[in-house]
């Protein structure tokens, strides 16, 4: 009885309903919008990192293992790593930052297309020695509309897109080593090392007496690198995450709280009329918990929706920016903050009601 | 006060409300049996106190000072929840202004009467026929949106007496009903008094509706005249 009563109550307003339920679908959105981008993107970068085709991942001494670093290592290393037992292929690259997330990254072509199983060229072809050349990937061209024998704008100097490749191999814009070194800098300097080895069962042998020989280099398999890929590793990532968390309970919370504490206000005498029956405070308290509930669980299941939705539009809109993934595994814990803020929210107009004077109700117009 | 004595037995029965700075007496001393089985009209001009009595009679609001017994318990002495339980199970109440749940059809009305009071929504046999007593027995799938005044009335009626209380408790129960549906109305309350035995306490402006009832009261300046 008390269901059907919730029921009837939130179809008797039901743009009051929609608004209320909207309301806590954006906020089960946000929270689960800030943690699909922040595990899509990190996976966008493993998957990438793991399409380069090393065994191995060396970095220089000091430097951070995920960064936009620059390139503090000798170029002289390569040939050191070639000569090592097992190794088939060791080709270094550069990563540069360009702004916000974005870098662009130098490689020996052919080298590193051997390595990772060789570039898939949805347009144009490699480098052909002629200028500055770049290579981009699927999701940068489509995000800026781009096509292999365009122009862009890359480190304040224009470069031909003699390439679009599928994406998920190391990054999104390639361009030769030699010319980024020279660009920025770092002439016989790079940032990694991949090395790739006739069979990967031997990677923990080779890294073992490379760690014997390179002491204070960073030597990663290539699941040990992927593994660093998670939110603690990135400085603030997590706080943000809790920031953004924190600030949807608020919307839920103030949001709840406005919508119950107007439905209050309007049913003052159908609260009279229960108090008139008989019915207790708790009875009338589980009437609007039950309401605040329903409204959490529907606004959940379509803020559930809602992030298909901001995916589609983020794949769409930016692809080569942001990739985000859909977390079912979050969907119960979105949920269950969305009702924990939703209940806070019915708290006071809920105590109000059940502590109204049955005769006031009763006479409210 | 014995079981056996009065339904209803209010002795030096006070209320004074707080409006702000100042307190008003809204009873200054009622004293009123109302036997089993018996239909009392209280009848007197706005402001005389029979409201405040209906309320307190009711369980809605406590007296000031005095003893109000309901089948021989001083509600004097309840606790809100003991009040509240009275609410549920000795009265029903019937109000001008129907106060029906406006999101519920009148079936439903009726039984989240029953369902307060924690007992089966099924309705029995015998309400059935109180029901079509009432003539609502059609009309029962209706929001209260969808019914006149009269049969909002009717399901009123129905919903205080579903639970058969011992008291049912009427505050102008014809006040917001034309002079055709109002005589309908109190033919209903007092076919239930004849054919039930319902005791019941009906306030009314209207001395044609007191004229129904087995008694009437007179109230004025919060206390019961000759």
């Amino acid at each position: 009885m008390v269901n059907k009563l919730v029921f009837e109550n939130l179809k008797h307003r039901p743009v009051r309903t929609l608004l209320s339920v909207l309301a806590i679908a954006v906020e089960v959105t946000m929270m689960l919008t800030v943690v699909g981008l922040s595990r899509g993107m990190l996976e966008d970068s493993q998957r990438r990192a793991r399409g380069a085709g090393a065994d191995i991942w060396v970095r220089p001494p000091g430097s951070a293992a995920i960064g936009l670093s620059g390139a503090p290592m000798p170029e002289k290393m390569v040939e050191f790593f070639r000569k090592q037992e097992h190794v088939v292929i060791a080709t270094g690259s550069i990563t540069h930052p360009i702004g916000g997330l974005n870098t662009v990254v130098g490689i020996v072509f052919d080298e590193f297309n051997r390595m990772c199983g060789g570039f898939k060229f949805l347009e144009g072809g490699p480098f052909t020695g002629q200028g500055d050349e770049i290579i981009i990937d699927e999701r940068y061209a489509l995000q800026n509309d781009l096509h292999a024998g365009d122009t862009i704008q890359v480190l304040n100097r224009p470069w031909k897109i003699v390439g679009v490749v599928e994406p998920g191999k190391l990054a999104r814009l390639i361009v030769p080593l030699k010319r980024l070194q020279e660009l920025t800098g770092a002439t016989g300097k790079l940032t990694q090392v991949f090395i790739k080895l006739d069979d990967p069962a031997n990677t923990d042998k080779v890294i073992a007496s490379l760690k014997q020989k390179l002491p204070d280099y960073q030597i990663y398999s290539i699941d040990e690198f992927t593994s660093l890929f998670k939110v603690d590793n990135i400085p603030g990532l997590r706080a943000f995450i809790y920031v953004i968390i924190g600030l949807s309970v608020v919307v839920g919370f103030l949001v709840v709280f406005l919508s119950l504490y107007t439905a209050v206000l309007e049913r003052t005498r159908e609260i009279g009329i229960l108090k008139s029956l008989g019915a207790t405070r708790a009875y009338i308290l589980n009437v609007l918990l039950r309401e605040t509930a329903l409204l959490a669980v529907f606004g959940s299941i379509v803020g559930i929706l809602f992030t298909f939705g901001t995916r589609a539009a983020i794949m769409t809109l930016v692809p080569a920016s942001l990739t985000q993934r859909i977390v079912p595994d979050w969907w119960p814990i979105a949920g269950a903050i969305a009702l924990t803020g939703a209940l806070m929210g019915a708290a006071y107009p809920g105590w109000k009601a059940a502590n109204q004077d049955a005769i006031e109700a009763l006479a409210y117009e | 006060m014995s079981e056996n004595g009065p339904v209803i037995s209010i002795r030096d029965l006070h209320k004074i409300y707080r409006m702000g700075e100042v307190d008003v007496a809204a009873l200054r001393g009622v004293n009123l049996d109302v036997e089993r089985g018996e239909f009392v009209a209280v009848v007197g001009p706005s402001g005389s106190g029979k409201s405040t009595m209906f309320h307190i009679v009711g369980g809605l609001t406590p007296p000031t000072s005095g003893e109000v017994y309901v089948h021989g318990r001083n509600l004097a002495d309840m606790t809100e929840v003991e009040r509240t339980r009275m609410r549920r199970t000795e009265v029903g109440f019937v109000f001008q202004k129907y106060n029906l749940l406006p999101t519920l059809t009148a079936r439903d009305n009726i039984a989240i009467a029953r369902h307060i009071a924690g007992k089966p929504l099924e309705l029995d046999d015998g309400f059935r026929e109180v029901l079509d007593l009432l003539g609502i027995g059609h009309r029962l799938d209706h929001k209260p949106s969808a019914m006149s005044g009269g049969e909002q009335q009717r399901v009123a009626i129905a919903r205080a007496i579903v639970n058969h209380p011992s008291i049912l408790l009427a505050d102008e129960p014809t006040g917001n009903l034309d002079t055709k549906t109002s005589e309908a109305v109190l033919s209903i309350l007092r076919g239930l008094n004849e054919r039930l035995g319902q005791t019941i306490l009906m306030i009314t402006h209207n001395p044609d509706a007191a004229a129904v009832a087995d008694r009437i009261v007179h109230m004025r300046d919060g206390r019961i005249v000759p």
